[in-house]
């Protein structure tokens, strides 16, 4: 049976950018174990030949014409951003000291 | 309370053309209505009132006018969930990472609403992007049921359900991905209506599962819930998974099912929805239920769907992992919120603090599980088989529908449970969407109806009626002749029998 460690929801979180506190990690790893070990149940098929269905009406080459149709204004585009500046989204350093 | 707020859609819009009453009139009883008794049921996120009764205002000049209305639902009030985009008030979708968001454009949904006249009353509360069966794990606050106050409103529109309950809307908007219009309906004593995915656009529509993910109508009437799916339904260019079809015809149908005969309609019962884990009372009503429909002259197959049992499952594979990937876009950078900026943190820390202080337990437990089941080496595990599974559904269905119309079940295995009980605890919370979810997986057709009230604590029950993709029509001929069946039984209106709200 599968089971979910704190090192596991600790690398979840990371993958996932979510900061967790120590609490949390205890709690979510007791849960998450509790609902693989009962959604873990679908493995039964695993070897069966069955294809899978991502989408239940399934759509192919959805296309529009080609045309040009307004967009957001630059100003509509950052007027909900949490900072911005002479127009543009205010973000914080991408880039780490050693790069 | 005014008359005006007791009344159903159909019979406002029609009083509003004959010019009984305004619409400005109707609206404002609705507004007046939702100062006296959202303090208690907390149902509204936010109260759209000066362009509310503007919408009304330019419906009642189309009627002075002589001109014809623009819809069916010209001028009736409605209460939109918060998850759909309105532009010019706050989308918050019930979380703190988009507190005090507004969007800078109108879903389709919404959009749609107004070219026919529907005066939107507000926003609604609701679990945190939707995920969440009893509305508790909104950033805002509880709503509670009308019905019991102690008690969840059902999930994830708990807002849109307790809202036509409380009687401060006739209509409203709700969104299913798992059963979050259907379980709120039934546990409300009002009718939630799943369309056809596809059939409903998803533009606007802030997204938890895509594949999943429908917007539908709900209504205190089976025709009401039909004249506005007939709004909100069609094919929308900008929403690719759209079909291209004539919307169904659920109005006619609905009209068709009041006449008050079944004859030759075959209705499956799934054997996989009884037994332990089913409240007595929910399994009494249902039978009765069920009797009903065999006296409107439908005839009663029971139908065997054993891939049903891994729907819950698959589900808690399926959902988690698009949503893992759809809430990646809640980034602290282009909106929303943003924490932990002091000019030192770079934008990966900025972003994981801003995630950890802006989503709820139940959104981080659902993105680390999707995190969890796409990650290399557990996806042909869980992802692959989840996806097999759906295959399996679908399966079950055809074969049913091969030998019936329609299946039917209880909507949820439980009445409204109390605030509080099951927050703790993932799974039990889970269980409550056990029977509405192969309808999502398969993306069909699937409404609740109300059915009662459960003997055994008073609350009320609904019958979930499932129909095959683009059949839409045949669970309302269903339900619309079960509800007159129901109501001549009952002597009377079973969401008359909700208790009065004090008034603050």
């Amino acid at each position: 049976m599968p089971s979910i460690s704190r090192g596991e929801v600790e690398h979840l979180a990371r993958l996932a950018r979510l900061a967790v506190t120590e609490d949390e990690v205890d709690r979510f790893a007791a849960q998450l174990d509790q609902i693989v070990q009962a959604v873990a149940q679908v493995g039964q098929v695993a070897d069966q030949d069955i294809p899978p269905t991502s989408h239940a009406v399934p759509l192919t080459n959805v296309f529009r014409r080609d045309d040009v149709r307004p967009g957001l204004s630059q100003q509509q585009a950052v007027a909900a951003a949490p900072a911005a500046e002479d127009g543009r989204f205010r973000v914080p350093r991408i880039l780490g000291e050693e790069a | 309370m005014s008359e005006l707020t007791r009344l159903d859609a159909a019979d406002l819009a029609a009083r509003i053309q004959a010019r009984e009453v305004s619409a400005v009139e109707v609206t404002q009883a609705h507004l007046d209505r939702i100062a006296a008794v959202d303090a208690t049921v907390h149902a509204f996120l936010h109260v759209d009132t000066e362009r509310a009764l503007d919408a009304a205002k330019a419906v009642d000049d189309d009627v002075a006018a002589g001109r014809p209305a623009v819809s069916p639902l010209a001028g009736v009030p409605l209460a939109l969930k918060d998850v759909l985009a309105m532009q010019g008030a706050p989308t918050t979708c019930g979380s703190k990472v988009l507190e005090h968001w507004q969007p800078p454009y109108d879903a389709t949904v919404t959009r749609r609403l107004r070219e026919a006249g529907v005066v939107i009353l507000g926003k609604t509360n609701m679990d945190e992007f939707a995920m969440g069966s009893s509305t508790e794990n909104s950033a805002f606050g509880v709503t509670r049921n009308p019905w019991d106050l102690d008690r969840i409103p059902g999930g994830s529109g708990g807002g849109s359900a307790a809202a036509l309950a409380a009687f401060e809307a006739p209509l409203a908007i709700g969104t299913d991905t798992g059963g979050s219009i259907r379980q709120p309906g039934a546990v409300t004593g009002t009718v939630g209506v799943k369309p056809t995915y596809g059939t409903v656009s998803r533009f606007g529509l802030v997204a938890f599962s895509s594949s999943l993910d429908q917007a539908g109508p709900c209504a205190r009437t089976v025709l009401d819930a039909a004249l506005l799916h007939e709004v909100i339904a069609g094919h929308d260019p900008l929403d690719s998974t759209s079909i291209d079809a004539p919307v169904p015809p659920v109005v006619a149908a609905a009209r068709e099912g009041a006449t008050g005969d079944l004859t030759g309609v075959r209705v499956g019962v799934v054997t996989e929805f009884a037994g332990d884990g089913y409240q007595p009372g929910v399994s009494a009503a249902f039978e009765a239920a069920v009797a009903q429909l065999r006296e409107l002259g439908a005839e009663i197959v029971e139908v065997s769907c054993p891939s049903f049992d891994l729907a819950l499952p698959a589900y808690y594979l399926i959902a988690p992992s698009e949503a893992s990937s759809n809430l990646a876009r809640f980034d602290a950078m282009r909106y929303g919120l943003r924490v932990g900026d002091d000019g030192e943190r770079s934008a990966e820390e900025v972003m994981s603090l801003t995630r950890a202080a802006g989503f709820g337990a139940e959104v981080k437990r659902r993105i680390m599980l999707g995190t969890y089941a796409l990650s290399a080496g557990y996806y042909d595990a869980y992802y692959g088989s989840a996806q097999k599974v759906r295959t399996l559904i679908m399966r079950d269905f055809e074969a049913a529908f091969g030998r019936v119309d329609v299946l039917v079940s209880p909507t949820t295995p439980t009445t409204a449970f109390r605030i509080g009980e099951r927050v703790d605890d993932p799974m039990a919370m889970y269980r409550a969407d056990l029977c509405t979810i192969p309808s999502n997986l398969a993306g069909n057709a699937a409404l609740s109806v109300p059915c009662g009230l459960s003997g055994d604590d008073g609350l009320p029950v609904g019958l979930q009626i499932m129909s095959p993709a683009l059949q839409d029509h045949r669970g309302y001929r269903v339900a619309a002749a079960y509800e007159v069946a129901r109501d001549a039984a009952q002597g009377g209106s079973l969401i008359t029998r909700v208790p009065e709200l004090e008034v603050v």
